[in-house]
């Protein structure tokens, strides 16, 4: 039972880095200027790279003998479970900014938790990723305060890309079962705890951008839960497992 | 077969790479082995070996049988296999039996470039890793610099901008 809590979280932290690596390699060959697709493809590299690692560890935990491959490959939508904010689609630039800056910074601060888990392997891992995530966090942060506080242009999609995305931020603190059992284990901190710490990095930075937050506290919720993913989710699967449902079983 | 060492290129890598002279002895212990490695080139800046840039962590020796321990400089290069494929057929060239392990404990860290891999860097044009960013241009030395990107051609490095002679450069960033 506790290790199915563990295989849940795992799956939780490697389908957010998977699939927020699969968006933003959408990018490549596509982005503003070559900085940024240079940019934004070595940050979705780290995320798959960290990937590997989260579904690997999940893999072994389950003992079905899925390996990270697997359950990246072969899995529907149901099956995954991360958050509704990382599976939103890239729409433009300013767009895909933000959603990253909104994850980067989550993402930064889970990570710093994870390295004094309980459980060597989770610390081990969060270890590595969390000096990857430092410059993605800074990064984005730059980007966002430059084109909220940019042209009009700039900061007008900016505000619209924050209109669209605040209310997917929400889920990034709900907790649930999975999150008590792994919080009573010593493995990971309960998501709510974090809520501080991310304002405090988020805000400031937003407000620095000229961006306005959204008045309306409403969160959408069902991705990490794997309750209800958005539609979203299944058409981003069809062309990111395209080789292995045109091919089953295919290999290098 | 040793993994070939990629043509150097007029006027840089020939400045920084000398070709060891005489045949190499057959391993024997596990020293023979790190000197094995250390002419093991990095695949995406083959003027520093795997063990310049301080991602062999450990080998161990038993009979002919050799494990060595590897850690990934990010966790998405794409150089990692292919720097595991690389060891392994040095160390099968020198008629041993490889086994190549993946530790990711403690995590790489830029501390561990061995200054001769700095020296060997900042000569190739890449201006090595330090705490607050490049000191110097790796072109014509002048300490007005500017950065273009976070990020370059391969995950280890970041764009600047030299602002005296204006030649962009790739700057290894700490980590």
């Amino acid at each position: 039972m506790a290790d199915a809590a563990r295989f849940e979280f795992l799956c939780r932290m490697g389908d957010n880095t998977l699939v927020l690596g699969h968006r933003i390699s959408e990018w490549c060959g596509h982005a503003p200027m070559l900085e940024e697709d240079i940019a934004l493809a070595n940050t979705a590299l780290d995320l798959i790279g960290q990937t590997q690692m989260w579904l690997g560890y999940a893999g072994e935990v389950e003992g079905a003998g899925r390996s990270a491959d697997d359950l990246a490959m072969l899995r529907d939508a149901w099956d995954f479970r991360n958050l509704l904010l990382v599976e939103r689609p890239n729409d433009d630039f300013g767009h895909t900014i933000l959603r990253q800056f909104l994850f980067d910074h989550f993402h930064l601060i889970q990570l710093r938790h994870l390295t004094e888990s309980s459980d060597a392997r989770v610390a081990e891992i969060a270890a590595k990723a969390v000096k990857e995530v430092a410059y993605h966090a800074d990064r984005s942060s730059d980007t966002v305060i430059a084109l909220g506080d940019g042209s009009a242009e700039s900061h007008r999609r900016m505000q619209a890309a924050l209109v669209a995305l605040w209310p997917y931020v929400g889920e990034l603190f709900t907790a649930d079962h999975v999150d008590a059992a792994m919080v009573e284990a010593g493995v990971a901190p309960n998501p709510a705890s974090l809520r501080d710490a991310y304002d405090a990095a988020v805000l400031p930075a937003l407000a620095q951008a000229t961006l306005k937050l959204p008045e309306d506290t409403f969160a959408h919720t069902g991705g990490k839960t794997g309750f209800r993913h958005s539609e979203h989710l299944g058409h981003m699967l069809t062309q990111m497992q395209w080789l292995q449902r045109a091919y089953p079983g295919g290999t290098w | 077969m040793a993994r070939p060492v990629p043509a150097p290129v007029p006027g840089s890598l020939a400045d920084v790479i000398r070709p060891r002279r005489g045949p190499k002895p057959v391993p024997r212990t596990e020293a023979d082995i790190w000197d094995l490695l250390a002419d093991v080139p990095d695949p995406e800046i083959p003027v520093i070996s795997v063990t310049d840039l301080g991602i062999v962590r450990s080998v161990r020796l038993d009979g002919r049988q050799v494990r060595v321990a590897i850690t990934p400089t990010y966790s998405g290069c794409p150089a990692t296999s292919v720097i595991g494929i690389a060891i392994e057929a040095a160390l099968r060239g020198a008629g041993l039996e490889p086994v190549i392990d993946t530790q990711i404990d403690p995590p790489w860290t830029t501390d561990w470039l061995t200054d001769e891999a700095r020296e060997k860097l900042r000569a190739y044009g890449i201006a090595p890793p330090s705490a607050k960013g490049p000191k110097a241009c790796p072109r014509c030395g002048s300490p007005d610099l500017s950065r273009v990107s976070q990020h370059g051609s391969t995950p280890c490095k970041a764009q600047w901008r030299c602002q005296s002679c204006l030649e962009p450069f790739d700057y290894f960033k700490c980590i």
